[in-house]
């Protein structure tokens, strides 16, 4: 199944429904499918194999998005936060391709072979102006890679991830219901068009019936006003948006009363900024989401009766759960292993595999799913007696201390909860003596921490090996723009700051 | 009638129309009001003559299980006939809807 057939199975079905932009003169879905036909047409015609898009978000993001399935190319949408070096190297690797750029981007793509590019102005008079053209009838075409994303590259290249037509339409179809929006429900999508996130989000918004309306780019400010004008019901925010999302609430007083879900992910939600919310919005129902590009997508939530029962408990267990994932989705199968592949018990942290439809668990001339169709996911934790998934982070992240793995998670958390720990890291960097010793580093508030009751606070509730043996203090820590911690760019400087020493 | 996912069917006898999710284990006719469904793009209209048998009607964004062959089918348009494969009425999946997540 290819995911233009969600579309057009939405047109059909609702055809003049706001399915773009604005609740007046937006663009409806009979128009959203009919420029999307006329682009695929353009699109053949022009017999490259990949379709790019760099830019800033927009309508003419979807619309690319299911022209390019219905043109048999791959949707591959680039960074535009990479240095130029790094985002021609991703060029080439596209080619031959269609390159859709905002025109104030344009310059910084060097002439390559095989790449045709189109400036952003020039396709939007094009194809997105005017009256509802023609549709074109364009037969269901043969290539079964719908989009590939370049993942940030944890060591080396970046990997071009592959999400097959199937992959996302089983993702879609299991979790979202057909026109199961109301028609005043919009989704306001704030996370970049090279995030999975940012192409889920077009999938299931137009499979559900429900509007979509782009930020360009993510401002606190410029949200909460979209959100009250345009009278946004849904969301997804990363983290480290929601925080200062709640701060413009505070100063202008808006209240936000038309939205109904606000969904997080991509990063952990310090628990304080989730209670805040809770308390601001208590009319939103609050959805924490796990998932990873090469899984389509979510593969794990935490709904609103689980973050309600979290809040109100008095058992730990329960009450801890706010910290989880919640419980994989039931299309999804999930298991903690060992290092030897054996399942791990409740509680015991190990390695989260997943098997699924929707798991793509491929690269470009790569796969990396095993051939019983499980996933290594590279991503550390472990389950509770209920089934609550807790994500420790990457294993990559884990530090090895002495022949002990600790996981930087459970100490961060514990120097979150103290009131003068505005934000913190913990780390593992070389050692003679441990090959790995833990530091810390932290945001103070006061600027004056108290390192040594931290610490003495630490060794009391966990143990020695996992008090930070140094600690390292700064104005504010690096975070990309979809809110993960750039682990590896502060390690890095913490290392040649030891060096030093 | 190749019943493949992703392919697109409507009812020869009322609006209904369907898209299959999931294809049967072996060969088959899909029917909605007691007539084999039709191709999408089939230019007949419907006969509006439905089965008292077949009456209960298809939903849109339901889906619809024959348990035996594995046969699954998305209800994309509402019709008054109901669904069956080689006669045997289709149920309902009862499938709670999961929050929105992105």
């Amino acid at each position: 199944m290819h995911t233009p057939l969600l579309l057009d199975i939405a047109a059909d079905a609702c055809a003049d429904r706001v399915a773009l932009g604005s609740r007046d003169g937006g663009c409806d879905f009979d128009s959203y499918r009919a420029r999307a036909t006329q682009v695929a047409s353009w699109l053949i015609k022009q017999g490259k194999a990949n379709t790019a898009f760099l830019g800033m978000n927009g309508n003419i993001l979807p619309v690319l998005l299911f022209a390019s399935g219905m043109a048999g190319t791959p949707f591959v949408p680039l960074n535009y936060r990479l240095a130029d070096t790094d985002l021609n190297k991703l060029v080439q690797r596209t080619a031959p391709a269609v390159l859709v750029v905002d025109d104030e981007m344009a310059h910084r793509i060097v002439p390559t072979e095989g790449i045709k590019l189109i400036l952003r102005s020039e396709f939007e008079a094009t194809f997105m102006a005017g009256d509802r053209p023609e549709k074109v009838d364009i037969p269901e075409s043969e290539n079964d890679i719908a989009v590939l994303l370049f993942t940030s590259g944890t060591t080396g290249e970046p990997k071009a991830a592959v999400l097959r037509h199937a992959n996302l339409t089983s993702y879609v179809m299991s979790t979202v219901e057909f026109l199961g929006a109301g028609e005043d429900e919009a989704a306001l999508v704030c996370v970049p068009s090279y995030h999975i996130a940012g192409i889920s989000a077009i999938l299931t918004a137009a499979y559900g019936g429900r509007r979509i309306v782009y930020l360009p780019a993510f401002t606190a400010e410029d949200w909460v006003a979209t959100a009250a004008a345009e009278g946004i019901t849904h969301a997804m925010v990363v983290p480290t948006m929601l925080d200062r999302i709640l701060d413009v609430m505070e100063k202008t007083g808006e209240t936000l009363p038309e939205l109904r879900a606000l969904s997080y992910g991509g990063g952990k939600m310090p628990e304080p900024v989730i209670a805040r919310a809770l308390a601001m919005l208590p009319h939103v129902a609050f959805v924490n989401a796990y998932g990873l590009t090469e899984t389509s997508s979510t593969i794990s939530l935490l709904g609103a009766d689980d973050h309600r029962a979290a809040f109100a408990s008095d058992d730990p267990k329960v009450r801890r759960r706010i910290a989880s994932v919640g419980q994989p989705l039931p299309t999804i199968e999930l298991e903690i292993r060992r290092d030897d592949g054996t399942a791990c018990e409740p509680g015991e942290q190990g390695e989260i595999h997943v098997r699924g439809e929707q798991v793509s668990g491929e690269y470009l001339h790569k796969k990396a799913i095993a051939d019983d169709g499980w996933f290594a996911t590279n991503d550390a934790g472990w389950l509770d007696d209920g089934g609550y998934l807790f994500v420790d982070g990457r294993l990559d992240d884990v530090i090895v201390r002495g022949g002990e793995n600790i996981s930087p998670g459970e100490i961060e958390d514990l120097l979150r909860s103290f009131d003068d720990i505005a934000d913190c890291a913990v780390l593992g960097i070389p050692c003679d003596e441990w090959g790995e010793k833990v530091v810390a580093v932290i945001v103070s508030r006061s600027g004056q921490p108290d390192t040594d009751s931290i610490s003495a606070a630490i060794r009391a509730k966990l143990r020695s090996t996992k008090t930070p043996e140094q600690w390292f203090h700064r104005e504010e820590l690096p975070y990309n723009e979809t809110g993960k911690l750039l682990r590896r760019v502060l390690k890095a400087e913490l290392v040649k700051a030891t060096e030093q020493d | 009638m190749d019943l493949k996912p992703g392919s697109r069917w409507k009812s020869a006898v009322c609006d209904a129309q369907m898209v299959v999710v999931r294809p049967p284990k072996a060969a088959g006719e899909l029917q909605c009001g007691g007539a084999p469904v039709v191709p999408i793009d089939d230019a007949a209209p419907p006969t509006g003559v439905i089965e008292p048998e077949f009456a209960e009607g298809v939903l849109i964004g339901k889906r619809y299980l024959d348990e035996d062959s594995g046969l699954e089918v998305l209800g994309a348009k509402a019709g008054k006939g109901s669904l069956a494969f080689n006669g045997t009425a289709m149920k309902i999946k009862g499938a709670k809807p999961l929050p929105a997540s992105d």
